[in-house]
């Protein structure tokens, strides 16, 4: 496990899959366009719900662009790492290429995990700081250290629960084979994360939470962006991601034992 | 003589498909947990009482998006999909040869998928009574079969659409991502997530020009006994199935000329 050996292997990554992907240039452009319609989109469905009331779930109008930004950040680095790379596990398996994998000496979870990238996530990702950028002048933020260190801080977190989550469905395709549409599941349940928290009624609350924390994702990155975050909730959020984390590269190898190649 | 040809033709790819698709019963379940973002959705509408302002009453919305929830359930159209890989494995020069348009077969599968999803959307429905007892109704009879006919006309619609759009892979290879563009304002203005009545006025002035809101909203409406305007819908459900067939007729007449088997 020496650091520098795996960033070499990441810049080849990258060099490699940077290449393929620019030769589809118009898909990029097209990309593009449905990120930013699909910003539009959203932000008109949550103006409507802002039509007839100030409040949701306690969060104004302004308030709750916030965690459009995030989610749009969050969406476009999975778009970039998480969705092209850990589809790709369930074409491993079917076809049994997983074994190549295995046999280079290299961290499994690793190669996998990063193999790809989908450079049209990036636009994604500018939008949503974009997005941050105008709500933080919108609702009179000022930046210094500690907030800067505590959102970036809960964000890290958020994409160690999300990252940990694409990885602990798409490790069950080495029993169930097919998973496409348990990551669709997935997908639609973090739909969610577009609104506050509060927003919901309280069994749902508890339900995204618990047992799929998608509340820890946006909500609380934006409430220290606020500056209506608690301490117990940032330190909850940290150790939520940890035990995710741990957990995910724990379930991998747990899962690989089971592993038996294709047609054997 | 033909037309019994044609039907013998039908009933064979239907039941092909569908033994095909039981055989991913489980595949499909999922499938039908990941169309339950209406029910997030109507969470937030009565949770902080939005649908005050429209003077739809609660029950009333919880049927809506119940309604909307089963039109998407029969309307979900993945034919570039199937039609993309088809083509970039080169498995369409055998359909090709045979002497039947190779959509017909596409159509078959979406059919037979929709008989094997018909019982989780059910046992779905049923735990959403279960929790919103007061919601339950009986449609009447010609409503119900209205709504059927509907449902199955908004489901053509969304079939020729992505039919056309799947014959640009003739010319691009990756037509997959113009669905994934179209599949934006699908979302936001068919009516799945909030109902066309609830958008301000500056679009619903020519949101019914579109073919959207027939897609959801108009079916959920007539389903769900929320007011709406039955002949209508259906006139320009059937208005937009004739635009669009001669379309896709002309495009895949076109496009065939321009095949050219991969690899070659």
């Amino acid at each position: 496990m020496n650091l520098r050996k795996y960033l070499k292997v990441y810049k080849k990554f990258l060099h490699t899959s940077l290449a393929s992907e620019l030769e589809y240039k118009a898909n990029i452009l097209v990309d593009l366009i449905t990120a930013i319609l699909s910003l539009v989109g959203s932000i008109f469905l949550l103006s409507i719900f802002f039509q007839n009331s100030g409040y949701i779930g306690g969060w104004k109008f302004e308030q709750a662009l916030i965690i459009q930004a995030i989610y749009t950040i969050l969406n476009g680095i999975t778009n970039t790492w998480f969705n092209p790379n850990l589809t790709e596990i369930v074409k491993h398996i079917r076809e049994g290429t997983l074994d190549f994998v295995l046999l280079k000496p290299i961290d499994s979870q690793f190669f996998i995990s990063l193999k790809k990238i989908n450079p049209s996530g990036f636009l994604e990702i500018m939008l949503g700081f974009l997005l941050l950028f105008f709500c933080i002048r919108i609702n009179q933020i000022n930046l210094n250290l500690s907030f800067l260190t505590l959102s970036l801080i809960t964000i890290s977190c958020s994409i160690c629960i999300l990252y940990s989550l694409w990885f602990f469905i798409s490790t069950t395709t080495i029993w169930f084979v097919k998973t496409w549409n348990a990551i669709e599941v997935l997908r639609s349940f973090l739909y969610i994360g577009r609104f506050p928290l509060s927003s919901f009624s309280f069994s749902l609350r508890i339900f995204f939470s618990v047992f799929i924390p998608i509340a820890f994702i946006t909500t609380i990155p934006s409430e220290v962006f606020l500056g209506l975050s608690v301490f117990w909730k940032i330190l909850l959020e940290i150790i939520v991601a940890t035990i995710f984390l741990i957990n995910s590269r724990k379930f991998w190898i747990f899962a690989l034992k089971f592993y038996s190649s294709a047609s054997s | 003589m033909i037309s019994n040809l044609i039907n013998r033709k039908i009933f064979t790819l239907l039941k092909v498909q569908y033994s095909n698709m039981l055989e991913y019963r489980v595949e499909i379940a999922l499938w039908a947990i990941s169309g339950i973002i209406p029910f997030f959705m109507l969470n937030i509408w009565t949770n902080n009482n939005l649908n005050e302002s429209l003077n739809i009453s609660d029950t009333l919305l919880s049927r809506y998006f119940l309604c909307a929830f089963f039109v998407r359930q029969f309307s979900v159209v993945w034919v570039v999909f199937s039609f993309e890989e088809d083509s970039l494995m080169g498995k369409v020069s055998p359909y090709l040869i045979q002497p039947l348009n190779p959509f017909f077969r596409y159509f078959a599968q979406h059919l037979a998928e929709q008989i094997t999803r018909f019982p989780f959307a059910l046992i779905i429905a049923f735990f959403f009574f279960i929790f919103n007892p007061e919601s339950i109704w009986i449609p009447n009879l010609g409503i119900l079969l209205l709504s059927i006919v509907s449902t199955f006309l908004s489901f053509l619609i969304q079939f020729l659409i992505q039919s056309i759009v799947a014959c640009l892979c003739f010319w691009t290879e990756k037509a997959s991502s113009i669905e994934r563009l179209l599949f934006i304002p699908t979302l936001f203005l068919s009516g799945l997530l909030a109902p066309v009545v609830s958008f301000p006025a500056y679009v619903k002035s020519w949101i019914y020009l579109t073919p959207f809101p027939y897609l959801i909203d108009f079916p959920a409406n007539l389903l769900s006994g929320n007011e709406t305007n039955i002949s209508g819908g259906l006139i320009m459900q059937i208005l937009w199935i004739f635009i669009l067939f001669p379309l896709f007729k002309k495009i895949w007449s076109e496009g065939t000329k321009k095949y050219t088997a991969m690899g070659s």
